[in-house]
C-alpha cells in the first residue's frame, strides 16, 4: 500500500469536491471490503482516499410513496433488518449467501454495485481485462471462474456485483453523482453496468469524480422475488452463478417475470425471453426448467467453464422456484 | 526388594493418562499470550519483505537495487537471486527489503529493477502426454509380483478406470519465517517457527560462519507446521543476514501469496488402474501406472506404497512416471504421501465392489486379509458402520434417492507408523516438592505441552499444572523434530523413564526416615503412600532430598514397552451430492482410530478431528491452480486458494479404538494418521450417491458437474 491523503467529508457535495482533486485520481472507501485489496496490490494507487461513511444523507433507508430508497451506504446488515425492504426477498437471500460477518456489517449496498471483478488476472496484475501483448489470458488461460455469456468481446471476467441480477430484477434505479458538485442522475440499473472495449472503459458509467448515492426500488406491491447463488463453501465464497427473479403474478399465472443473473457474464445477465416464456403460465419444475434452458441458450462457454452453463440454468430455475416457495431439495 | 521395572501404571491405576484434559496453553493461545515468532517485535525490530518472481520460469537479467537501498526508512537489503540466475517457478524470492515500517519495506521492493528474459515453462501436472512432449517426463521405476496378465484371464471381475489428486499447498496459518536479533558479533537469537528447535540452530551457524553453540533458537508456540517447517530456510539465514547488515534485530514471515507459492506442497497423482477379483470379491490383481509432480525434481507420490494397504494383492504391476514442472517445491505434508495413495488405492476397490453390484464394506473386510492388520481393521470397520448406520443407510451405487440431491455413504482404510522420536530430557524435583522438565520439544499444537505434564504428574502423583514443561528451546537437552507422528511417543517415553527414575530415588529417602519398605510406596493425589497408607506428602518426601534439586535424564526410544508403532484406521463419510449445481456436503464423517495407549483422550480425538477437517479440504475445494498460460500459481490467496470453514465441516464423530490390547502396546503417534483416508472415503460416499466416480480430487462443483455428464461409472 502506498502513501496517500485521506479525507472524510460530511455531506455528498463535500465528497465530491475531494474526489475531483489531483483530476480525479481518487478513491472512495465506504466499507473497503474490495478497496483495501486493491490498495494492498497495488491495483488501485489514488492520491486520495475518500471516506464516505460520514455523509448522513447516503445511509438512510426512505419510502416516497412509489418506492424505497436505499442510501448506497447502506449495510448489507442493515438491508435484512430494514422493515421497509422486508418484501424484497431476493435482497435479503444475498445477505444471507454472504454469510461472512464481517461483510455483512461493513459491507454497503454502493459498494457491492462497484466491486471490481475477481477475475484472478485483474487481481494478479493483467489489467481489467486480463490481456498479454493484446492477447486474453482469459481465453488461452484458466476461466474456470469467467463468463459464459456476454463474453466474446476483449472483457471475459464476470460481474462481481452479488445484489445487481436482484436489484435489477427488481426495476430498481440508481443515483449518479458528480463530478460537479450539483449534478446528478437517476438511471436504471441495469443501465449502468457496462462491458468494456477497452480497459480505461472500467465496469460502469461511472466516470472519474462521479459516485452512487442512493438505489431506488418500486413498492414491492404483490411482487414476489428470489435469489439463487451457486456457493461451492458456506463460508464466504464467490457465487459461480447465480440469478435472482421477480415475479407478478395473478391467482399463480406469471403476469410478469424478470430474470437476471449474476456472475456469468461481464455485466448482470438479462435473461429477457426467459422471463417472456412463463407469461401466462404457473411456475413449476418444468416451467422454471424450460426458462432456465432458454436463459442459457446463447452461451458461449470459454474452453474450460462449460459447467458454469449448468449451474446458470440451475441458478435461474431455482430463484424461479424460490419466489413461489416452491424450491425443494437443493443443497 | 522386589526389581523395578519400567512401564506405565495398570490402566486402572491412573487418575490423568486417558482422561480428557483441556490443554495447558488452551487460554493462553485463546487470549493471545502466547508469542508466536511472528508476534516477536523486540525493540528497533524491523520489517522485511520479498520480491517475487512472477511467472513460469525466466532468467535474470538485470538487477538494480540502488533505489530500494536509498528509499527512506530502508535499512538493509539482500539479494537471493542476482544477474544470470535462473528462477524456474512462481514464487521465487529475488531479493528482500529490511525497513522500519512495513511500507517502507514495500516501498523498497517496488524500487528494486528487475529485468527477466522469460524461459519456456511447463505446469499441467495432469498432462502426461504434453509432459513427454515437452521431455519434462522421468521414470521412476517399474516391477512386478505374480502373473499379472493370466490373473487377469482368470478374473471373474474386471475394473479399469482413472483416478487423481491435485497438488495442494502447505497453508499453516503462522506462515514461515523468523526473528532474528544479534547480540554482539558473535551471538545470533532466533524466534523461529520451527517443527525442529533441536535441530535448526546448525543450520544457522554453518552460512552464517558462526559457532553452532552461538545461535540461539526458541519456538514457544508455532501457528502450524504439518511437515513443511523442518529447516532454518534461506530466508531465515537471511533474515538473521539482514539483521546484522542493519544491526537491527529484523522479523521475515513469508507473505500469504509467498507462503501457498513456496512454503512446500504435497505431490500430486494421477493413475491409470486396473484391478480384479475372483468370484468371491477376492481382489488378484493390481496394474497402475501413476503420474504426477513435486515441482521442477520431477517426482510423484512413492511406487513402494501402491496399492495402499493392500500390499498382499497376489499379482501386481505397477509403474510411475514424474513429471518436472516449474511449480514450487513438495515438502512433507501430515502422512506423506499415505493420503494420495489412499485417495487413488481405497476409490478403485470402490469402483471395483460397485462393478461387483457388492457392498462395499463387504468387499473392503473380504481383502483385509492383504492388509497389515487385518483385526484391528475389522473391528474399527464394525464399529464405524454402527456409528454411521451403514447397514441401514447404504445402498447400491447411483440408487442415493429421487430429486437433485443424493445421498451416499463411503469408507476407506489407512495406516502409519507412529514410532518414537528419540529425545532426551532433563526432570528436576526441587526440595519444595515443585516439579519441572526441560527438553529441546516443541508443541504444534497438538498438545505435546500437556502431554509432558500429564506424564509426569501421573508419574509423581500430582496435579497437570503442578509440573513446569519448559520446551521450544535449543539450549534444553534435544529432542525429535515434529514430523512423522514420532513426538507423543518420543516425548512420553524418556519422561516415563527419568520420572520413575526420580521417583524410585524419593521412594528410598522416604522407606529409610518412615521405615517402610520402598517397594510398598506408591504416589497419588500429592501424597507418598504405603500400602493404601498416607506416610507423608509430596512435599516432605521431595524435603527429604537436602538442599540440592534432583536431576534425572530420560531417554529413548527403547524397548521397555513404553512405546510402540504402527496403526491401522478407518473412516466412513455420509455426504450429500446436488447433481444440478455439482456442491457436495458433507453430513457426517466417522473416524475410528487406534493409536496405542492414549495419554489425553481430549487432545486426541482433537487431533483426529483435525484430521477429518484438512481431508475434508482436500476431498472437495483445496487444490493449487496453476494457469498454463502465465506459469504461475494462479490462486494464491484465500478467496481462491479454497479451505471449508465451519459450515463445511459437518457431523465430525471419533471413535479411539482403545481395547486393553492397545493399552498394552504402549503409546503410538497420532499426527498423520486421520488426515490419510478422509479423501477417498468421501469420494467412495459420492460415487454411492451418484453412481458416478468422480476421478479427481477435490470434488469441485466443476469436477462433479463434468462427471455426471459424462457418466462415467
Amino acid at each position: 500500500m502506498r502513501p496517500f491523503e485521506y479525507a472524510r467529508p460530511q455531506s455528498e457535495g463535500e465528497a465530491l469536491d475531494l474526489l475531483n482533486d489531483h483530476d480525479a485520481n481518487t478513491a472512495i472507501l465506504a466499507g473497503g471490503t474490495d478497496l483495501i485489496s486493491l490498495l494492498q496490490e497495488d491495483l488501485q494507487v489514488p492520491q486520495r482516499v475518500v471516506d464516505i461513511k460520514n455523509v448522513d444523507s447516503m445511509q438512510a433507508i426512505t419510502a416516497d410513496g412509489t418506492g424505497v430508497i436505499v442510501g448506497a451506504l447502506t449495510t448489507l446488515e442493515d438491508i435484512a433488518e430494514h422493515p421497509m425492504l422486508a418484501d424484497y426477498r431476493s435482497l435479503l437471500d444475498v445477505v444471507d449467501g454472504t454469510r461472512s460477518i464481517q461483510v455483512q456489517s461493513m459491507g454497503t449496498l454502493g459498494g457491492d454495485l462497484c466491486h471490481l471483478p475477481n477475475c484472478w488476472y485483474f487481481r494478479n496484475g493483467y489489467g481489467l481485462l486480463g490481456l498479454e501483448d493484446g492477447e486474453s489470458l482469459v481465453a488461452s488461460g484458466d476461466n474456470r471462474y469467467h463468463a459464459v455469456l456476454g463474453n466474446q468481446g476483449p472483457a471475459k471476467f464476470v460481474s462481481a456485483s452479488r445484489f445487481a441480477p436482484a436489484l435489477i430484477a427488481w426495476g430498481a434505479e440508481v443515483r449518479v453523482i458528480g463530478p460537479e458538485p450539483t449534478a446528478d442522475e437517476w438511471l436504471p440499473l441495469e443501465q449502468f453496468f457496462v462491458t468494456p472495449k477497452v480497459q480505461s472503459q472500467g465496469i460502469s458509467v461511472l466516470e472519474p469524480g462521479q459516485m452512487i448515492s442512493h438505489v431506488r426500488l418500486p413498492d414491492a406491491q404483490a411482487l414476489v422475488s428470489s435469489t439463487y447463488e451457486v456457493l461451492q463453501l458456506e463460508g464466504l465464497d464467490w457465487p459461480l452463478a447465480s440469478a435472482a427473479a421477480t415475479l407478478d403474478l395473478d391467482g399463480g399465472v406469471v403476469r410478469e417475470a424478470r430474470i437476471v443473473m449474476g456472475h456469468v457474464a461481464p455485466t448482470p445477465w438479462t435473461a429477457h425471453e426467459a422471463g417472456q416464456s412463463l407469461v401466462g403460465l404457473p411456475v413449476d419444475e418444468e416451467t422454471a426448467g424450460r426458462a432456465g434452458e432458454i436463459a442459457v441458450a446463447e452461451a458461449t462457454p470459454l474452453s474450460g467453464n462449460a459447467y458454469k452453463v449448468q449451474l446458470a440454468r440451475t441458478a435461474v430455475k431455482r430463484a424461479l422456484l424460490g419466489a413461489v416457495d416452491k424450491l425443494e431439495g437443493a443443497l | 526388594m522386589a526389581e523395578r521395572k519400567v512401564a506405565w501404571k495398570a490402566r486402572k491405576d491412573n487418575t490423568l493418562i486417558g482422561q480428557d484434559i483441556p490443554r495447558l496453553d488452551g487460554v493462553d493461545k485463546a487470549s493471545g499470550s502466547a508469542k508466536y515468532a511472528a508476534d516477536i517485535n523486540t525493540a528497533g525490530t524491523l520489517y522485511a519483505r520479498l520480491l517475487t518472481f512472477k511467472g513460469g520460469a525466466a532468467v535474470i537479467k538485470a538487477l538494480d537495487v540502488a533505489a530500494a537501498e536509498k528509499t527512506p526508512g530502508v535499512r538493509a537489503v539482500h539479494v537471493f537471486n542476482g544477474v544470470d540466475k535462473e528462477v524456474r517457478w512462481d514464487g521465487t524470492i529475488v531479493a528482500a527489503v529490511a525497513a522500519d515500517t512495513p511500507e517502507q519495506a514495500e516501498d523498497g521492493v517496488r524500487a528494486i529493477k528487475v529485468t527477466y528474459e522469460a524461459k519456456p515453462h511447463f505446469v499441467d501436472e495432469e498432462d502426461l502426454p504434453g509432459a513427454a512432449k515437452a521431455k519434462r517426463t522421468k521414470p521412476l521405476g517399474d516391477n512386478q509380483k505374480g502373473d499379472v496378465a493370466a490373473a487377469l484371464k482368470a478374473a471373474k471381475h474386471v475394473h479399469k478406470g482413472y483416478y487423481g489428486v491435485a497438488t495442494i499447498s502447505h497453508m499453516c496459518l503462522e506462515p514461515h519465517g523468523s526473528h532474528c536479533e544479534w547480540e554482539g558479533k558473535d551471538k545470533l537469537n532466533v524466534h523461529l517457527s520451527t517443527q525442529n528447535v533441536s535441530g535448526t540452530g546448525g543450520q544457522f551457524a554453518g552460512p552464517l560462519g558462526l559457532d553452532a553453540s552461538n545461535v540461539s533458537i526458541t519456538c514457544n508456540y508455532i501457528g502450524g507446521g504439518f511437515g513443511s517447517k523442518f529447516a532454518a530456510d534461506q530466508w531465515g539465514v537471511v533474515c538473521a543476514q539482514l539483521a546484522k547488515k542493519a544491526g537491527k534485530p529484523v522479523r521475515l514471515m513469508l507473505d500469504r501469496a509467498t507462503e501457498l507459492k513456496i512454503g512446500g506442497t504435497r505431490p500430486s497423482g494421477f493413475a491409470e488402474v486396473t484391478i480384479a477379483a475372483d468370484a468371491d470379491g477376492n481382489i488378484t490383481v493390481w496394474d497402475s501406472h501413476h503420474w504426477g509432480t513435486s515441482g521442477i525434481a520431477g517426482s510423484t507420490i512413492a511406487l513402494s506404497q501402491t496399492p495402499y494397504c493392500f500390499d498382499g494383492i497376489p499379482n501386481r504391476n505397477r509403474k510411475a512416471t514424474g513429471i518436472s514442472t516449474n511449480c514450487g517445491p513438495n515438502r512433507a505434508w501430515r502422512a506423506p504421501p499415505h493420503p494420495q495413495l489412499c485417495a487413488i488405492t481405497d476409490t478403485v476397490v470402490d469402483d471395483l465392489a460397485a462393478k461387483m453390484g457388492a457392498d462395499s464394506y463387504d468387499i473392503f473386510m473380504k481383502n483385509l486379509d492383504k492388509t497389515p492388520k487385518p483385526d484391528v481393521y475389522a473391528e474399527e470397520m464394525k464399529i464405524g458402520a454402527k456409528l454411521i448406520d451403514w447397514k441401514a443407510k447404504w445402498h447400491a451405487h447411483g440408487k442415493g434417492g429421487k430429486g437433485p440431491v443424493k445421498r451416499g455413504l463411503g469408507m476407506a482404510i489407512h495406516r502409519w507408523g507412529g514410532r518414537a522420536g528419540a529425545t532426551t530430557c532433563t526432570v528436576k524435583i526441587h526440595p519444595d516438592g515443585a516439579v519441572e522438565t526441560f527438553l529441546g520439544s516443541q508443541d504444534l499444537g497438538t498438545g505435546t505441552r500437556t502431554v509432558i505434564a500429564i506424564t509426569l504428574a501421573e508419574t509423581f502423583g500430582l496435579g497437570v499444572r503442578d509440573v513446569k514443561v519448559n520446551i521450544g528451546n535449543n539450549s534444553y537437552p534435544k529432542a525429535n523434530p515434529s514430523g512423522g507422528s514420532i513426538t507423543v511417543g518420543g516425548v512420553s517415553g524418556p519422561l516415563r523413564r527419568a520420572g520413575l527414575e526420580a521417583l524410585w530415588k524419593i521412594y528410598d529417602l522416604v522407606a529409610a526416615k518412615y521405615k517402610v519398605k520402598a517397594d510398598s510406596l506408591s504416589a497419588k493425589g500429592g501424597k507418598i503412600l504405603s500400602a493404601g497408607k498416607t506416610v507423608c506428602s509430596w512435599k516432605q518426601a521431595c524435603g527429604l532430598l537436602g538442599p540440592m534439586p534432583l536431576e534425572v535424564q530420560g531417554q529413548g526410544p527403547k524397548n521397555d514397552g513404553l512405546t510402540s508403532q504402527g496403526v491401522a484406521g478407518v473412516q466412513m463419510a455420509d455426504v450429500s451430492v446436488d447433481t444440478e449445481t455439482g456442491i457436495v456436503r458433507i453430513n457426517k464423517l466417522v473416524a475410528v482410530q487406534d493409536c496405542g495407549l492414549i495419554i489425553d483422550e481430549l487432545t486426541a480425538r482433537s487431533q483426529v478431528s483435525g484430521g477429518l477437517i484438512m481431508g475434508i479440504a482436500y476431498a472437495l475445494s483445496e487444490e493449487r491452480i496453476m494457469d498454463n498460460r502465465t506459469g504461475r500459481f494462479i490462486n494464491a490467496d484465500l478467496e481462491n486458494y479454497k479451505l471449508p470453514r465451519i459450515g463445511d465441516i459437518g457431523e465430525l464423530v471419533v471413535e479411539m479404538y482403545q481395547p486393553d490390547s492397545e493399552y498394552e502396546r504402549g503409546v503410538v503417534g497420532l499426527g498423520e494418521p486421520p488426515v490419510i483416508s478422509t479423501g477417498a472415503a468421501i469420494s467412495n460416499a459420492v460415487a454411492n450417491a451418484t453412481g458416478v466416480r468422480v476421478p479427481v480430487l477435490p470434488l469441485t462443483p466443476q469436477r462433479v458437474v463434468e462427471a455426471l455428464k459424462g457418466g462415467q461409472a
